[in-house]
This record gives C-alpha cells, sequence and structure tokens, in this order.
C-alpha cells in the first residue's frame, strides 16, 4: 500500500465534539464548559457547515463511524445530531455497518432523549458512569447517584444496538478487593465493551492543584495501581471481555470501531471546539486542530466557514512515531512492514531485542506486539522504540 | 608619582558576609571616585557569579583620592577581598601589597572564624589593623558586646574601632580619616633599581593579560622593559594604568603605588603571583621573597554527559584557565564516564564556581565526579605516589600504607550548638585539639581528615547549627590511616566513577548510606537493579531497585496523539540528563548526591 492510501488500514471516521456540560467534574481535563444556555440550533448549524466544508476536500469517501464526544453530548437535543447525521450522510455516505456513537451521562435529563437518538441514526451509547457506588460518585463530583446509572443503562440496552460504559478506578482510598467487587458487579450488568480507566490527576485540574497541594489523600501508589491493573485485565479476560486496549475490554466483535480508527491509524475529520483531526490529502497527511474555545469556534465557522486554528503536515517519520504511540496500544499491535514504509528505516534493532529478552515485546508474521507483561509498562517501552 | 606620605594602601577583611564589599562601595562613593550615576551595590563585585551568590571571589583594588581633615588629598590603594574560606589564599596574597587592614566585624554577630584566619593572617604580614563594627543600624547590633568580644578571643585594642552602618553610610567619614592617621604610609626608595611585586593577573577580554604590581622600589614606566625574576621572561610594558576601578592611562608609578600594566603576555599562566619585577637592563639585586603558590585541595572528574562534548569542554576548560591559574586540569578517562578531565580546586566552593561557569558560559551539560583529596601511596618499593583518583587505586598488594590530608578546623558556635558539632566532627573522624569559650560562644578546634570535610560538611555544620557557626581551616600535614578503595557496583557493574577512597571502619555505613541513597536516584528500570557496595571482592552492602511497575497512560484516543508525542519528547529529553552504564540509565546528578550524607 502506498504511503497516500496508508490510512485505509484504519478506515475512515467522523469525530463531532459537544463542548458543554452540566456541570465540571474535579479529575477532567476535556474541553467542557458549563454554559448557562446553548442556541443549539446555531450549533446544528456551525457543525453542518464544517461537515460541508471537509466533504469537499476528501470527496469520495464512505464513513465506517461517527463518534459525539464531549463534554456531554447526551446535552444535545435529538434534533441537533439528527441535523448533523444528516449532513454527514449527504456529504460521505455511510458504510453499510456505521457505527454511530454518542458519549452520554447516566442522569434522568438525558435518559429521557435516549429514543430520540436512536431514531436519528446513534446505534451505540458509552456511558460515564465511572463508579458503582455513591460516595466514590460524589467524591468523583458527579451529579448522578448508582440508581440513576442503573436506571439509564437499563433504558440505554432497550433502545441501542450495543452499550458501553465507563468506569475510573484506583480512586482515593479505593483498595484492591474493592475494585474487584465493582469490577465484578459491573461485568454482571452484562454490556459487551468495558472502558476501565485508572484516575489520572492532570494538572491544571481541581484534582491536580489538590494533588499539588498534597490534600489529595489515599491514592494508590505505583505498585498497588500495578496490581490493580493487571487485576482488572484477568477477571475481564475470565468474564469474556478481554482487554484489546490498554484501557478497553470487549467481547469479540464489539470493539469500538470509532476508535480502532485512531489506533489503527486512520483517517478522520474532526468538527467542534478543540477537536483534533488527522486527514488525507492529495498533499499528504495533515494533523488539524480546531478553535478551542466555544465561543471562538461558532464565530470563526459563522464568520469565515472554517473553524480550524491550526493545519499541519505530518511528514510520514512522524506518522511512524504515531503508528507506535497508538498502535502499540492494541493487543493487536502493529505490521512492521506497514512502520518501515513509513518511517523509511527498521526499528532500533538494539531496543527490539532488549525488549525482547525482558519479554516486553513479541513479533511475529509482521507484528510488533506488547506482551502483558509490557503494557502495564508501556511508556517505557515507547521511550525506547520510538526515534 | 606621589609622595609617600600621601599613600596609604589597605585591604577589607572580615568573616564572609560582614560587609566588605558594602563598605567599599561606600568609600569609593564619598570619595566621588565614581559618579553617583554608576554606583551599584557591591560595585567590585564584576562576575556574574559574584553578583548571583551575593559574594566576593576575586580580590578588586580601587584607587580613591581622598582629602582629608589636614587640607591634604591622600591616594589611598583599597582592596576588598573574599571572605570564603577557599579564596583565602586571594587575601593572604592581597595582604603582602599592602600596609594595614580593615577589619569589619558584624555588630550583630560578633567575631568569626574567618574574621580570626584573616586576624592572624594581617598581623603575619606586620599590618596595622583598624578594626570596623559595621550594620550597627541592625536591631540587633551591640557594638560594645563586640568590642568585649574582639579584645577577648583577638586580643587586640577595640576601644576605639569605629561604628558604622556600611549600609546607611553612618561613620564613613571616620573610616577615611582612620585610614589616614591610623595606618603607616608605605615605605621605598625612588632611586633604587624597580623591585615591584606581581600582586595578581587575570585575562580581559581586550587587553589579554592584565598584571597588577605594587611597587616596592624604583619606578615603573610604560614602553619600560621589564623582567620577571622567577620566570626570566622580558616583556616591553604596553600599558600603565590605575583602577578607579575602571582601568586609568598613568605615566609613571612609584614606590607604595599600586597600579596594571599589560605587555602582550599570552596567559595568565606565564605569570606567576608573587614574582618580583625588575627593569632588564637595571636589575635589582635580589628578589622580593615570593608566595607559595595556592594549591588545589579538592580533585573531582569532570564529563561531558553527551560524549560529542568532549572536544567543546577541552575548549571551555582551556579558556577559564587562562584566567585562574589556582585550578588544574588532566584529561582523565573512565571506563563509566569516556573522556573528561581530572581537576583540582582550591575547595568545594571553588569547584562549584568553576562548574557552573562551565555549564553557562559555555552551554555544557556536565557529569561531576565525587569530590576527593589527594591521597599519598606509599609502594612496597619505596616510591610514594600521589592518588588523585579512587579508580586510579593500583593492586592493594604493591601499597604498604596509605597518607591522606589532614586539617586544622577552627569553629566558632554559640554554645547551645556545641553537642552537634562535637558530634559532627567525631562522625567525621576528627580529634579534638582545643575548646575555649568567649562569652557564650564557643571555639573548638579540630584535627579532621581533610577527605571527611571536603564534601558536605560544610552544609552538615550549617544545618547542625542553623547557620550559627563558622568555619575556618587550614591543611596540617599527612598522616596514615586505615583506607580502603570501595567500589559501586550497579547492575552487576562496577561504575568507576561512582568509587571512593574512606576509613576501614567507616565503610559500611558509608556503604549502605550510598547504595539507599543511589536506590533514591536511580529511576526504575524494566528489570530490577543490584546496588552492591564492595571492599575488593566483598560485598559489605547492597539494596535492590524493584523494576518499574507502571507507566502508561490509560487514556489516549484521537485529540491526544499529539500530545502524547509532546510529552515522549519531554521524557526524551529528560533521559539526555542520563549517563548509560550497561543497561542501567544512571541521571547525571547522581554521582553527587549519593555521597551526601543527611543522617
Ligand atoms: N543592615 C546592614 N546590612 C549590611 C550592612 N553592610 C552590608 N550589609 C549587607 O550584608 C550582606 C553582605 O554584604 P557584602 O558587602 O556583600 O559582604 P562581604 O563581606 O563583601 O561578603 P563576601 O565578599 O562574600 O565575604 C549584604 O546583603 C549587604 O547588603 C550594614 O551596614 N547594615
Ligand atoms: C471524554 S470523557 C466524557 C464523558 C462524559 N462527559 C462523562 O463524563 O461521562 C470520557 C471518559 O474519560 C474518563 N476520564 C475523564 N477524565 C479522566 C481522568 N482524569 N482519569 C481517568 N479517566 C478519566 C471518564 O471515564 C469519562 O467517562
Ligand atoms: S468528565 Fe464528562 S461530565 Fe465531567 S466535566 Fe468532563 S466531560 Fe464533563
Ligand atoms: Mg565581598
Amino acid at each position: 500500500m502506498i504511503v497516500q492510501d496508508d490510512w485505509r488500514h484504519g478506515g475512515f471516521g467522523l469525530y463531532v465534539h459537544w463542548p458543554f456540560c452540566a456541570a465540571k467534574c474535579p479529575y477532567c481535563d476535556f474541553n467542557s464548559h458549563v454554559s448557562a444556555s446553548v442556541d443549539q440550533t446555531r450549533w446544528a448549524r456551525a457543525l453542518a457547515s464544517e461537515i460541508a466544508r471537509l466533504a469537499e476536500e476528501l470527496p469520495g469517501r464512505h464513513l465506517d463511524s461517527i463518534f459525539f464526544g464531549g463534554g456531554t453530548p447526551s446535552l444535545m437535543l435529538p434534533e441537533t445530531v439528527d441535523h448533523v447525521l444528516r449532513a454527514a450522510r449527504a456529504a460521505w455516505g455511510f458504510a453499510n455497518h456505521i457505527e454511530i456513537t454518542l458519549e452520554a451521562n447516566p442522569t434522568s435529563v438525558e435518559r429521557a432523549r435516549f429514543r430520540g437518538f436512536a431514531e436519528a441514526g446513534v446505534n451505540r451509547v458509552s456511558m460515564g458512569i465511572q463508579a458503582l457506588n455513591d460516595r466514590d460518585l460524589r467524591a468523583l463530583g458527579r451529579t448522578h447517584d448508582v440508581a440513576e446509572a442503573r436506571a439509564a443503562f437499563e433504558v440505554a440496552r432497550s433502545v441501542f444496538q450495543r452499550v458501553s460504559f465507563d468506569l475510573i478506578y484506583a480512586r482515593q482510598g479505593q483498595d484492591r478487593a474493592a475494585w474487584q467487587a465493582e469490577l465484578r458487579e459491573a461485568l454482571a450488568m452484562a454490556a459487551d465493551h468495558l472502558s476501565l480507566y485508572q484516575l489520572t490527576i492532570e494538572p491544571g485540574t481541581v484534582f491536580g492543584r489538590r494533588a499539588q497541594a498534597g490534600t489529595l489523600r489515599g491514592l494508590p501508589d505505583e505498585d498497588l495501581a500495578a496490581d490493580m491493573y493487571l487485576d482488572t485485565q484477568d477477571i475481564c479476560e475470565k468474564a469474556g471481555l478481554p482487554g484489546y486496549e490498554i484501557s478497553n475490554h470487549a467481547a469479540p466483535g464489539a470493539e469500538s470501531r470509532h476508535n480502532l480508527i485512531y489506533w489503527r491509524q486512520g483517517d478522520w475529520a474532526a468538527i467542534g471546539p478543540g477537536a483534533h483531526g488527522r486527514i488525507t490529502l492529495p498533499g499528504g497527511r495533515f494533523a488539524t486542530e480546531a478553535h478551542l474555545s466555544p465561543g471562538a469556534w461558532l464565530n470563526a465557522v459563522e464568520t469565515s466557514g472554517n473553524g480550524e486554528s491550526l493545519r499541519e503536515a505530518v511528514p510520514s517519520c512522524e506518522q511512524a512515531a504515531e503508528l507506535l504511540l497508538m498502535g502499540l496500544r492494541l493487543s493487536e499491535g502493529i505490521s512492521e512492514s506497514r512502520h518501515a514504509r513509513l518511517s523509511g528505516a527498521s526499528l532500533s534493532s538494539d531496543a527490539v531485542a532488549r525488549l525482547e529478552a525482558l519479554g516486553m515485546i513479541t513479533r511475529a508474521s509482521d507484528r510488533l506486539r506488547v506482551t502483558e507483561a509490557g503494557r502495564p509498562v508501556l511508556n517505557a517501552i515507547l521511550r525506547e522504540l520510538v526515534a | 608619582m606621589t609622595e609617600l606620605d600621601l599613600i596609604r594602601n589597605f585591604s577589607i577583611v572580615a568573616h564572609i558576609d560582614h560587609g566588605k564589599s558594602t563598605l567599599a562601595d561606600r568609600l569609593i562613593q564619598l570619595t566621588g571616585t565614581v559618579a553617583e550615576r554608576d554606583m551599584k551595590a557591591q560595585m567590585l563585585d564584576s562576575m556574574d557569579i559574584e553578583r548571583e551568590r551575593g559574594i566576593t571571589i576575586k580580590a578588586n583594588t580601587v584607587r580613591i583620592n581622598y582629602p582629608a581633615r589636614d587640607g591634604k588629598t591622600y591616594i589611598l590603594n583599597l582592596i576588598d577581598t573574599p571572605g570564603h574560606v577557599d579564596f583565602a589564599y586571594e587575601v593572604s596574597r592581597s595582604m603582602r601589597a599592602v600596609e594595614g587592614s580593615l577589619l569589619v566585624v558584624d555588630a550583630s554577630q560578633g567575631v568569626e572564624a574567618q574574621t580570626l584566619a584573616n586576624v592572624y593572617q594581617a598581623i603575619d604580614a606586620n599590618h596595622e589593623i583598624v578594626p570596623v563594627l559595621n550594620k550597627i543600624d541592625l536591631p540587633a547590633a551591640d557594638p560594645e558586646r563586640v568590642k568585649e568580644n574582639i579584645e577577648d578571643v583577638i586580643g587586640i585594642d577595640a576601644s576605639d574601632a569605629i561604628p558604622i552602618s556600611a549600609k546607611t553610610g553612618l561613620g564613613i567619614p571616620d573610616v577615611l580619616e582612620a585610614i589616614v592617621t591610623r595606618l603607616p604610609a608605605p615605605k621605598g626608595d625612588r632611586d633604587a633599581p624597580l623591585k615591584a611585586m606581581l600582586v595578581d593577573s587575570w585575562y580581559d577580554a581586550y587587553l589579554g593579560v592584565v598584571v597588577m604590581i605594587r611597587v616596592m622600589d624604583g619606578v615603573i614606566r610604560k614602553g619600560d622593559q621589564v623582567k620577571m625574576m622567577q620566570t626570566g621572561a622580558t616583556y616591553r610594558l604596553d600599558k600603565l594604568a590605575v583602577l578607579t576601578p575602571a582601568m586609568k592611562d598613568i605615566e609613571e608609578l612609584g614606590p607604595g603605588e599600586i597600579g596594571v600594566f599589560t605587555a602582550s603576555i599570552k596567559q595568565v599562566r606565564d605569570t606567576r603571583v608573587g614574582d618580583t619585577i625588575t627593569h632588564e637592563k637595571k636589575p635589582a639585586a635580589e628578589a622580593l621573597p615570593g608566595f607559595k603558590p595556592a594549591q588545589p585541595v579538592v580533585f573531582c572528574g569532570l564529563f561531558p554527559v553527551d560524549a560529542n562534548d568532549f572536544e567543546a569542554l577541552r575548549d571551555a576548560i582551556e579558556k577559564l584557565a587562562l584566567n585562574d591559574a589556582s585550578f588544574s586540569y588532566e584529561m582523565e578517562t573512565s571506563a563509566a564516564l569516556g573522556f573528561g578531565f581530572r581537576c583540582g580546586f582550591l575547595g568545594l566552593l571553588h569547584l562549584e564556581v568553576i562548574r557552573d561557569r562551565l555549564e553557562r558560559e559555555y552551554d555544557l551539560d556536565l557529569i561531576t565526579t565525587a569530590p576527593s583529596v589527594v591521597f599519598k601511596l606509599h609502594m612496597r618499593d619505596g616510591e610514594v605516589r600521589d592518588l588523585h583518583n579512587p579508580a586510579d587505586m593500583p593492586d592493594l598488594t604493591h601499597v604498604d600504607h596509605i597518607e591522606e590530608p589532614r586539617i586544622k578546623a577552627t569553629i566558632m558556635v554559640p554554645d547551645e550548638y556545641l553537642g552537634d558539632v562535637l558530634k559532627l566532627c567525631q562522625d567525621r573522624r576528627g580529634i579534638q585539639l582545643d575548646l575555649t569559650y568567649a562569652g557564650s560562644r564557643a571555639m573548638v578546634v579540630y584535627d579532621l581528615p581533610l577527605a571527611e570535610v571536603v564534601f558536605d560538611f560544610y552544609d552538615r555544620l550549617k544545618s547542625v547549627t542553623k547557620g550559627y557557626a563558622s568555619f575556618d581551616y587550614q591543611i596540617s600535614e599527612y598522616r596514615e590511616d586505615h583506607l580502603v578503595k570501595m567500589s559501586i557496583l550497579v547492575n552487576d557493574e562496577p561504575v568507576d566513577a561512582l568509587a571512593v577512597m574512606v576509613h576501614r571502619d567507616r565503610a559500611e555505613s558509608r556503604g549502605r548510606a550510598m547504595v539507599e541513597k543511589l536506590k533514591e536516584l536511580i529511576p526504575r528500570h524494566m528489570f530490577k537493579i543490584p546496588i552492591q557496595a564492595a571492599i575488593g571482592s566483598r560485598v559489605i552492602a547492597r539494596e535492590t531497585l524493584s523494576a518499574m511497575r507502571k507507566d502508561v497512560t490509560a487514556k489516549c484516543y484521537g485529540g491526544d496523539a499529539t500530545r502524547k508525542k509532546k510529552l515522549l519528547e519531554k521524557q526524551k529529553a529528560g533521559k539526555k540528563r542520563m549517563r548509560q552504564f550497561g543497561k542501567v540509565e544512571i541521571p547525571q546528578t547522581a554521582f553527587i548526591q549519593a555521597l551526601k550524607m543527611d543522617n
């Protein structure tokens, strides 16, 4: 496959960023804002106009996936979602088995909109349940409790073909046994896909500031965090939801196709405030970035017909680096020949030999994979491999 | 040329930070030597490092015109000296060029260890001493008590010590007047053959080597053909000037005067401090006694973090050495660190200053290995060898015994901290020589191994006494002791740059402390790493750095690729400040940090 067609390894998707939330969670560093009123008609029009702009540059493609992420896209009105999806279908057309995902917060407000989303074409939801006990939900600053989350989940299961949910573990004061029990409860809810994230303390968030001030107590140390990670792999695997990515678990065939586009380094058009895209044009592969603040973005789209704040060529050596960064997160690993084509050179044989000897990576029939032992220290492996 | 009677030459000496440079500022200012708009605090401290650290490193000279109360205008040559013990050599040679000293004592602190050391030097140099009590503006100042303190501890008359505040300017006219009335005029014979003392020399980017002299006898003029009596080299004077503090050309300098000249001299090393300068044609019959050259006492290896920077390091060291004859260097190869230099310094502050300048002025990243002293190896065949680097320790079967340098250390401390100080000295293999009191301050004199002091003794002393102790030392002798080389093995491989010489009885505790420290300093790797201390093949301490268990980004989606790439680049840059030893990466700072004993 020539470099110009490299994106076909991953497919083509559309990411739509909805930057509004009902409240800001203390751990969250996503581009999300609390806003009293949002003129959804204007937003729907602006998003559709961005789709039209990109469609002109990327003719002849079919969408394998669309993802509404946030922020809290479940705060969008079903009509807004409908408007965006119509624009996308008109611009590119849908592949036969298109996956259309929407991130939803599990409160009663959103639950009431689920049917409308499904009617607009959404066929998968990813719900931010985060924890299965009320005390921890409050500590995480969530506005829902467990009962509400379970109710929303049940409605979602009856409305959408596919439902996934997110949990955050390695929380303050959480021990190994508590997490194991919580995870088993989660698996009993019989979703076919789970995203299980270790709590990350991000600079610039409330938790970040508290951690720096030394007032965020009870976080696990490296050893406990490692044990919790290994427990997670183990328990999910036994329950039939093996980890196909560092933090994502699915029954075979139920993987998130959208996220696979990122990890397999396909192309994705990205619209909405702060959205990052990667698109292959006749002149090569480009990274795009949209204006971060919702106001600036809306204004740019409405006045100049373009919400992008940055467009930058990604030379093929950097594509090779991105392939390692993203692709080695997957249990399927990466194709060595694909990497060599992009980078124009093979991986450092010293580093590869060292990592192989340590049991951190394996190589077989053109695939380089990170082993179970290697996954928890993937960053260290990448430091060795990425030139 | 000035009448001898109208000249006064003096140095300003004191314990570190007692206000020498600030007093020099006021003397310069009050006499209008420097225009008001050009004044700045501690204006003689012109090097970046001096300004940044607020200390004087190099002695500085200024010529001042002072119209005294007797109606005559005097020429005053002032030498501001450094207070820190590493630069004591600057003080001693400055004193040889002048007849008197202003002894500055902080009126809120009293006599400290370097006050004492400097007074003894001034007495040795036959100086008239004028005590000055500084900082009387401070609420804690107690001039009367400090006068008593000076008389008790030093034994000189302090009844007419001058109370001043160098900060506010209070009392400065009295200091100027005392310089004229209480310090002696220089002596000398204008008609005798030229005899001038080479006091200092430095490298100036525009002028080349500048030589500072004090004329004893005769007259020196621009264009003169002169001879250095020790080196035998001859030069023609291109320029003759006085320092005001800017260079001001002058026709001639006669007896008692201090000035500088240039003469197309290539390097500072070509000049010898203490040498006698005379006329080639009509030379002096005998030379001045000369000084003992400054001996480097602390040695360490300097290696580039990036091996490709070796040539750049060589270049930088050679340039710095042009201007600082007191530091020595020679090429060194280390199995672990590759090519670098073994450098000798006057003390740890001197080491830090040179290393800072190399890193900053020449943009180099350096690994500094454990500071060490020079051990004397008495070989079985009778040969005596200097050991500058523990890594070079020969096979023990050839060594009869080892000697190490000892110092006589004087420490002054408020008595509530005395116990801690004694314990510290005892821990460092010290032998108490003396213990006396002046009021509530104790003065202890210890015989200590220099090796135990060069590294972090001063830091420890400051911390156990909350900064209230002062410290001074002189090298006394070489003495035999049970010294052994301790090697450090990381992942079963010896790291020569971490080897140290230690006393046999302390090897185990030092070894344990070092391996524990290294365990904290070396980041976890993907595999476990044994860290051992050994004497010969006997392991005396061992720690295991367990393998890294978790380092992975939990969330990484479309928008995160860019962020992730940046993060990785940052981590890679961090890796650059590490050095690879076999499979292990050791941070550059670990070589020094591993030795710090903070128990
Ligand atoms: N309050 C007060 N502070 C003073 C006085 N004289 C000097 N200082 C302060 O004391 C500190 C040390 O002053 P310096 O003049 O640098 O002392 P030094 O003796 O030259 O120090 P070294 O050269 O490092 O030995 C500075 O912060 C000065 O501002 C004074 O009369 N009163
Ligand atoms: C883009 S967020 C938004 C989803 C939705 N707004 C919500 O909060 O449910 C997607 C997921 O990222 C995870 N997440 C966000 N910040 C995190 C952090 N600091 N550490 C770990 N996981 C985090 C949460 O599980 C969250 O559901
Ligand atoms: S975690 Fe979700 S709901 Fe909370 S602030 Fe972030 S995007 Fe909004
Ligand atoms: Mg000074």
